[in-house]
């Protein structure tokens, strides 16, 4: 039997010695999804954390060719990369891939993943939703989660926090008709692993979205980012869904643990624990898990 | 081949000579018939291009970016707003060395809405490290895409060029203009062949952050590049000569300047106007000449020196305006002109702004209040639309 291989043996796509925190989702998603990916590859990355603990100048973590351009024109520069190689007669052995945090992608890349979506451009575009602005300091995004204590929806005395719910992207990518929509997690790389290579294995635009949790924005013990995650798709509220051409195709069934488990260990959520107006928020975050649970058929 | 075709048609095919690999555009208000032009081409299989059709100017921009990056030559026109929206993209672009050329519609900008020409749109870019040409005529805009390409990706420059040319004035006249065979211009413009790409088998990483120990340094190369590719943009400028058997001028020509009095320097296709005024009004014994900034980015600041050295007044014909300060254009000759052993009054004359015409009375006017000894003025201006103060 052969000795387990490190995964800057398994490839050479994205390697160790970047700058990403102890715990970090989406330095361990990133790196599930470059073994997956291959070395053929071409990506287009969005200003945000991937982006600057990755590439700091000098130093580059990535063995793949990699281009970073602005905070918001990531699926607009992967569509150049992809015409451009369309039209060198190179598009057939290499996978071009767009990597985004949740604010480029949900926020203020929006109009420009609509637009590579219809215009049916041969890309996977990655999300890696921690459900802020991260880099910035956890500004509340379009994918915060309802009542989420950030910097800028603030719990206070006259708040509970963020006061509307997740902006649902992947639904809205898959009411683009486009080939292939998941949604993922970090905590599970075999799930991840298997979405991944359906995939890049698909013609056209694909959208996956993996929940990426974040130690310092999520405030909780960096060594449990495996278990956090776990508990949010467990718990109903990041349901683990994937659609074709517009159509949900499979979902990961769940054994529904209540939401308390999931937002306990984290300081985001800490304020909803400590008065009974808290307690009511919890009881709405626990009927939006149910209605997620309900819509996606989760349980059972 | 000489032929009567409007502005927009003539870039469009200019455009298209130059085998572009990737067009994106995005029909902005206002928007010039160019990318139509361009997409009934690729439709019909004129022109062998990758035509992505993007939501947004900025998407556009974007698209020639990772284009260029993965190493093929891109192409992009536009407007006004849609310009202003590119702007953060050009930056982007030029920081990161990636030859392009655009084609940039000079148009107002809002408040008010307007659809008509002026030069604030590409004055409010200057700073982007992007080079900037402005064309008289259709025949000058034409030639020009051939030689941006050349300038920008050439090895010693390696920045984007914005073509700029007058909205409606040129865009949408009908002119004869001699438009060369595909031949003739394969043998000025070779293919682009990029030192770098993103190319799988020998990955780099491109657009790195630079921390505060490295980034002034980058600025600086791009600045003294920029500056230094005055010499390619002259060198191009004889090659065309060469290829084409016709100059079309390099960095700054000057009309009937040698015994001129009285210099007025544009950009643009004002300078047609002006030399048919000044040849006018020599017939009247003005002793006035017209100086074109064919060449805005780099600034052509030994050239102008040089030119202006005999003048004993210049004007500065803006169709811009610097708001809440004195003359973007003429700041800068005024700046160029500092310490010299002649240093002439520099008047900064806005008009032309939103579509206004510039006509041998407004000429005149600039004349009169210039010699008056006005400095900063609005020429032209309809004094009985304005508000009290």
């Amino acid at each position: 039997m052969s000795a387990p291989k490190f995964a800057y043996e398994t490839t050479r796509g994205f390697l160790p010695g970047h700058r990403a925190c102890a715990g970090c989702g989406q330095a361990a998603a990133v790196r599930v999804i470059m073994e997956v990916v291959g070395p053929k590859a071409v990506a287009a990355n969005a200003t945000g954390c991937l982006e600057v603990f990755s590439t700091p100048h000098p130093e580059s973590a990535w063995g793949i060719p990699w281009i970073h351009s602005l905070f918001e024109n990531q699926a607009a520069v992967a569509s150049g990369i992809e015409a451009a190689l369309k039209k060198q007669g190179k598009l057939d052995g290499v996978k071009v891939l767009a990597f985004g945090g949740d604010g480029a992608t949900l926020d203020i890349g929006f109009g420009a993943l609509s637009g590579m979506f219809e215009r049916g451009h041969d890309v996977l575009y990655v999300c890696m939703d921690n459900e802020a602005y991260m880099n910035t300091g956890v500004q509340r995004s379009g994918s915060t989660p309802f009542a989420a204590s950030t910097t800028t929806s603030p719990a206070g005395r006259m708040s509970f926090g963020e006061d509307r719910p997740k902006k649902d992207l992947p639904a809205i990518a898959a009411a683009h008709g486009i080939p292939y929509v998941a949604t993922a997690s970090m905590s599970l790389f075999a799930d991840l692993r298997r979405k991944v290579k359906k995939a890049v294995g698909t013609r056209g635009p694909k959208y996956v979205q993996v929940h990426v949790p974040c130690p310092p924005g999520w405030g909780y013990d960096e060594k449990l980012s495996m278990e956090v995650g776990r508990l949010a798709v467990e718990c109903g509220l990041y349901p683990l869904v994937e659609w074709e051409n517009g159509k949900v195709t499979r979902v990961r069934k769940i054994k529904k643990v209540p939401v308390e488990e999931y937002l306990k260990g984290q300081r985001r959520f800490r304020h909803l624990f400590r008065t009974e107006e808290g307690k009511a928020q919890i009881a709405r975050i626990q009927e939006l898990a149910d209605e997620s649970i309900e819509r996606y058929g989760l349980v059972g | 081949m000489r032929k009567m075709i409007e502005g927009s048609r003539a870039v469009a095919e200019a455009a298209g000579l130059c085998r572009p690999d990737v067009i994106s555009a995005y029909p902005i208000t206002p928007q010039t018939h160019i990318v139509e032009e361009l997409s009934q081409m690729v439709a019909d299989g004129d022109i062998n291009a990758e035509y992505v059709r993007v939501e947004s100017e900025h998407s556009a921009a974007s698209v020639c970016l990772g284009a260029v990056a993965a190493g093929s030559r891109a192409y992009s026109a536009t407007t006004s707003q849609g310009l202003l929206l590119m702007a953060e993209v050009l930056y982007n672009i030029a920081g990161m060395r990636l030859p392009l050329v655009i084609t940039a519609v000079n148009r107002a900008v809002s408040a008010p809405l307007s659809i008509w020409n002026d030069h604030q749109d590409t004055m409010a870019l200057r700073d982007t490290g992007w080079l900037q040409l402005y064309a008289e005529n259709n025949q000058e805009v034409l030639d020009m895409h051939f030689q941006a390409y050349k300038i920008s990706e050439d090895d010693r420059v390696l920045l984007p060029v914005m073509v700029c040319m007058d909205g409606f004035i040129l865009t949408h006249t009908y002119e004869t203009v001699d438009m060369p065979t595909q031949e003739a211009v394969d043998a000025f413009l070779p293919r682009y062949d990029p030192l770098y790409r993103l190319d799988p088998e020998d990955p780099y990483t491109l657009g790195a952050y630079a921390g505060p120990e490295m980034y002034q340094e980058v600025r600086y190369e791009l600045q003294r590049d920029a500056l230094a590719s005055k010499a390619v943009v002259k060198e191009v400028a004889r090659d065309f000569q060469a290829a084409f058997g016709r100059w079309m001028g390099d960095v700054i020509d000057r009309y009937r300047c040698d015994d001129a009095e009285t210099v007025f320097i544009a950009l643009g296709s004002v300078v047609g106007t002006l030399k048919d005024w000044v040849d006018a009004r020599r017939e009247q014994g003005e002793k006035v000449g017209v100086l074109k900034l064919r060449c805005y980015r780099p600034f052509p600041l030994e050239e102008l020196r040089e030119a202006l050295a005999k003048a004993k007044q210049v004007v500065v014909v803006e169709k811009a305006v610097g708001v809440g300060g004195y003359g973007i254009v003429a700041g800068e000759i005024r700046a160029a002109l500092y310490g010299q052993a002649s240093t002439p009054p520099v008047s900064c004359a806005i008009a032309g702004l939103g579509g206004r015409d510039v006509t041998f009375e407004t000429l005149d006017e600039m004349l009169k209040r210039a010699r008056g000894g006005e400095s900063d003025f609005f020429a032209g201006l309809r004094t009985e639309l304005l508000e009290a103060s």
